[in-house]
C-alpha cells in the first residue's frame, strides 16, 4: 500500500469517526427529549395546576411548587439584574484596564462556572444558619447569586460590541458620560442584554442544588418568604427518588414543564440575539 | 448652561461610583464565599486537620469524618467523563468547522448547545429511571465480558451490573460536558487563520492532516482551556450525579461498577439532615475542598484561553 492510499484511508476513517461523534451527541439529545416528552405528556393533566403536592399514595398536582418556583425565580431576577447590569457597565465603560476591572472580570468568569451547590452552602452559612431556619428568601438570594455572573458577562460583552463612533457622537453633543451610557450605549446594546437575562432565567429555572439547603421545599401552599417554600426542582428530586408511582408520575410531569420552559427560553434568547446581529 | 455642566459632572461621579460599587460587590462575593466556608468548616478543620483528606471513614454517629471516599468519587467520575467527552467533542467540533455543509452548521451547533441547556435534574431523573436500567441490563454485562477480561484494567470493569454506580455517573457527566468542550473547541478552531489551513491544503494535505497538523497545534492552548472548563463543570455537577452514583460512602474495591459517593452527592443527600456541629462542619469542609479544586481548574482554563486570545490578537 503506497503512502497516498494510506493517507486517504486515514482521512476517511477520521471523517467517519467525526460524523459518528456528531451522531452520538445528537443521539443523547433526541433520546432524553423523547423520554421527557413521552413520559411527561402522559403525566400531564389539568389538576397539576389546581392541586397542591399530595402525600404519598394519593393523587394531586404541583400548584404550590409551580407558584413557589415562579415567585423565587422572579424575585431573584429582580434582585440580581440591576446589580449585574451596573457591574457590567463598569467593566465595559470604566474599568476596562483598571486593576479592579480586570480582577472582577476574572473572578466573574470563575463564578460563572462555579458549582452551584457551593453557592447554596454559602447562603446557608451566612443566612440560614444565622436565622435558624430554611426560607424562601434564602432561596431567592441563592438564585440571585447565580444570575449575577451570567448577566454581568453578557452585559459587558454586548456593550463592548457598540461602536465607539456612537459614543463619540454623543460626547460631541456635550452629553455627560452617564447619559451617554444609559441613553446611547446601553440602549443600542438592549437586545443583547435581554439575551443575557433570558439565558440567566433559563439557568436558574432548573437549578436544584442551591435550593436544597436554602428554600428546601414545602408540601403545602405557602407564600410566606420566611418559611420553607415549595419549588419545582426540589419537588421533582424528592418525588423521582421515591418508590411511589404517583409521585414519580408527578415528577415526570414537572420535568416536562421545566425542560420545555428552559428550552423555549434558550431558543428565544437565540432568536433575540440574532436580531441584534442583523441590526449591526 | 453652567448649572447643566455641574449637574452632569455630579451625575457622572455618582454613576461611576455606583457601577464601581457593584463591580466590587461581585469581587467581594468570591472572597465572601471562601471566608464563610472556611469559617463554617472551622470545627472540622481543627478537629481532623490534614487527616480529613486521607481518611476514608465517614461515620456520622461516631462523629468521625474523612473526605477520601467522596473525593475519590468526584475525581474518578470527572475523569471518566473527560475520557469519553474529549474525543467526542473533538469529533463534533471537527464536523462543525470542516465537514458540515454551511446551512447545517447553525442548527447542529444549536442542537449541541441545547444539551447544555437541559437542567441537570432532568439528566438525573432520566439517568436513574431510563438510562440506568438499560445500562445495567445490556451494556454492563457486555463491558464485563470485553474490557473486564483485559489484564491491568480488567478489575475496574467487573462486579454486579447494578446500572447505577460510578461508571454510569461518569457517562452521564460526559454527555453533560460535551457541549461545553465542543463550543470552546469550535470557537478556537475558527480562530485559525484561513491562510494557514489553505497553505496545508495547497500542499496536498487531507482534511484530517489540516486539522491534526495545523489547526490543533495552532489552537492547542485553547483546546486545553476548553477541556479544563469541562472538567470544572464535571467536578461541580450535583443533581445528575446524586441520582445515579448510588450514594454509598464505602470504598471496598476499585470496580467502577460499584456505587460510590461524590462530594456533591454527599452534600445533596446529607446536608439538610445533618446535625449541627461537627457533622455540618465536615460537610461544609467537603464543599470548601470542591470549591478550591474547581477554582484552580477554572482559573487554569481561563488563563490558557486568555493567552490564546492574546497570541492571535490583532487579527480581529
Amino acid at each position: 500500500m503506497n503512502l497516498r492510499t494510506q493517507r486517504k484511508i486515514i482521512n476517511a476513517i477520521a471523517l467517519v469517526l467525526s460524523m459518528s461523534a456528531m451522531a452520538f451527541g445528537l443521539f443523547w439529545l433526541v433520546w432524553i427529549l423523547w423520554m421527557v416528552i413521552d413520559l411527561g405528556v402522559g403525566a400531564l393533566s389539568f389538576t397539576l395546576f389546581t392541586e397542591n403536592t399530595p402525600p404519598p399514595g394519593s393523587a394531586g398536582g404541583l400548584k404550590n411548587a409551580i407558584v413557589g418556583s415562579g415567585i423565587m425565580v422572579g424575585l431573584a431576577m429582580l434582585l440580581a439584574t440591576p446589580v449585574a447590569i451596573l457591574a457590567g457597565i463598569y467593566l465595559a465603560e470604566y474599568g476596562k484596564r483598571t486593576v479592579l476591572g480586570q480582577v472582577t472580570r476574572f473572578v466573574n468568569d470563575i463564578l460563572l462556572s462555579a458549582p452551584s451547590i457551593v453557592i447554596g452552602l454559602f447562603v446557608y452559612a451566612i443566612y440560614v444558619a444565622n436565622v435558624g431556619k430554611f426560607s424562601g428568601m434564602s432561596g431567592i438570594v441563592a438564585l440571585a447569586l447565580l444570575v449575577l455572573p451570567v448577566v454581568v458577562r453578557t452585559t459587558e460583552d454586548m456593550l463592548a460590541l457598540v461602536p465607539n463612533a456612537l459614543r463619540e457622537a454623543a460626547f460631541a453633543l456635550g452629553a455627560p458620560k452617564w447619559k451617554v451610557i444609559l441613553l446611547i450605549t446601553l440602549r443600542s446594546a438592549k437586545t443583547g442584554v435581554i439575551t443575557g437575562i433570558l439565558l440567566a432565567l433559563a439557568r436558574i429555572s432548573g437549578e436544584t442544588a442551591p435550593l436544597l439547603f436554602t428554600a428546601l421545599s414545602n408540601q403545602f401552599w405557602s407564600l410566606d418568604l420566611s418559611e420553607p417554600m415549595a419549588n419545582l426542582p426540589v419537588t421533582i428530586y424528592k418525588f423521582a427518588m421515591s418508590p411511589f408511582a404517583d409521585w414519580q408520575q408527578l415528577a415526570w410531569a414537572g420535568v416536562f414543564i421545566i425542560t420545555m420552559g428552559v428550552l423555549l427560553l434558550n431558543i428565544l434568547a437565540r432568536v433575540v440575539f440574532r436580531q441584534t446581529k442583523a441590526q449591526h | 448652561m453652567k448649572e447643566e455642566t455641574t449637574k452632569g459632572k455630579l451625575g457622572d461621579l455618582l454613576f461611576f461610583n455606583l457601577t464601581r460599587a457593584f463591580a466590587a460587590l461581585t469581587l467581594a462575593l468570591l472572597v465572601g464565599i471562601v471566608i464563610s466556608l472556611i469559617w463554617s468548616a472551622l470545627p472540622s478543620i481543627t478537629t481532623f486537620g490534614f487527616g480529613f483528606l486521607t481518611s476514608s471513614e465517614w461515620n456520622p454517629p461516631a462523629e468521625r469524618f474523612g473526605a477520601l471516599v467522596p473525593m475519590y468519587g468526584t475525581i474518578v467520575t470527572s475523569l471518566i467523563a473527560l475520557v469519553i467527552a474529549l474525543p467526542i467533542s473533538f469529533g463534533i467540533a471537527l464536523f462543525l468547522t470542516e465537514l458540515s455543509p454551511t446551512w447545517l452548521r447553525r442548527p447542529l451547533g444549536i442542537a449541541i448547545e441545547l444539551l447544555a441547556g437541559i437542567p441537570s435534574i432532568v439528566y438525573g431523573i432520566w439517568g436513574l429511571l431510563v438510562f440506568a436500567p438499560i445500562f445495567g441490563q445490556y451494556v454492563q454485562p457486555w463491558i464485563a465480558k470485553t474490557l473486564g477480561q483485559l489484564p491491568l484494567i480488567g478489575p475496574f470493569f467487573n462486579g454486579p451490573a447494578l446500572g447505577i454506580g460510578i461508571l454510569a455517573a461518569g457517562i452521564i457527566l460526559a454527555i453533560m460536558i460535551i457541549p461545553f468542550i465542543t463550543s470552546v473547541m469550535r470557537d478556537v478552531f475558527e480562530l485559525t487563520p484561513p491562510m494557514l489551513k489553505e497553505s496545508c491544503y495547497g500542499l496536498g494535505g487531507t482534511t484530517w492532516e489540516v486539522v491534526w497538523k495545523v489547526v490543533l497545534p495552532y489552537t492547542r492552548v485553547g483546546v486545553i482551556g476548553g477541556v479544563m472548563l469541562g472538567l470544572g463543570r464535571a467536578l461541580g455537577e450535583t443533581m445528575a450525579v446524586t441520582f445515579v452514583i448510588g450514594n454509598a460512602s464505602l470504598l471496598s474495591n476499585f470496580s467502577l461498577f460499584m456505587p460510590g459517593n461524590s462530594i456533591t452527592s454527599a452534600l445533596a443527600n446529607e446536608f439538610s439532615e445533618a446535625t449541627p456541629g461537627l457533622y455540618t462542619a465536615a460537610l461544609v469542609e467537603l464543599g470548601l475542598i470542591l470549591f478550591v479544586i474547581t477554582f484552580i481548574v477554572l482559573s487554569l482554563s481561563k488563563l490558557l484561553l486568555l493567552s490564546l486570545e492574546k497570541n492571535s490578537g490583532g487579527g480581529h
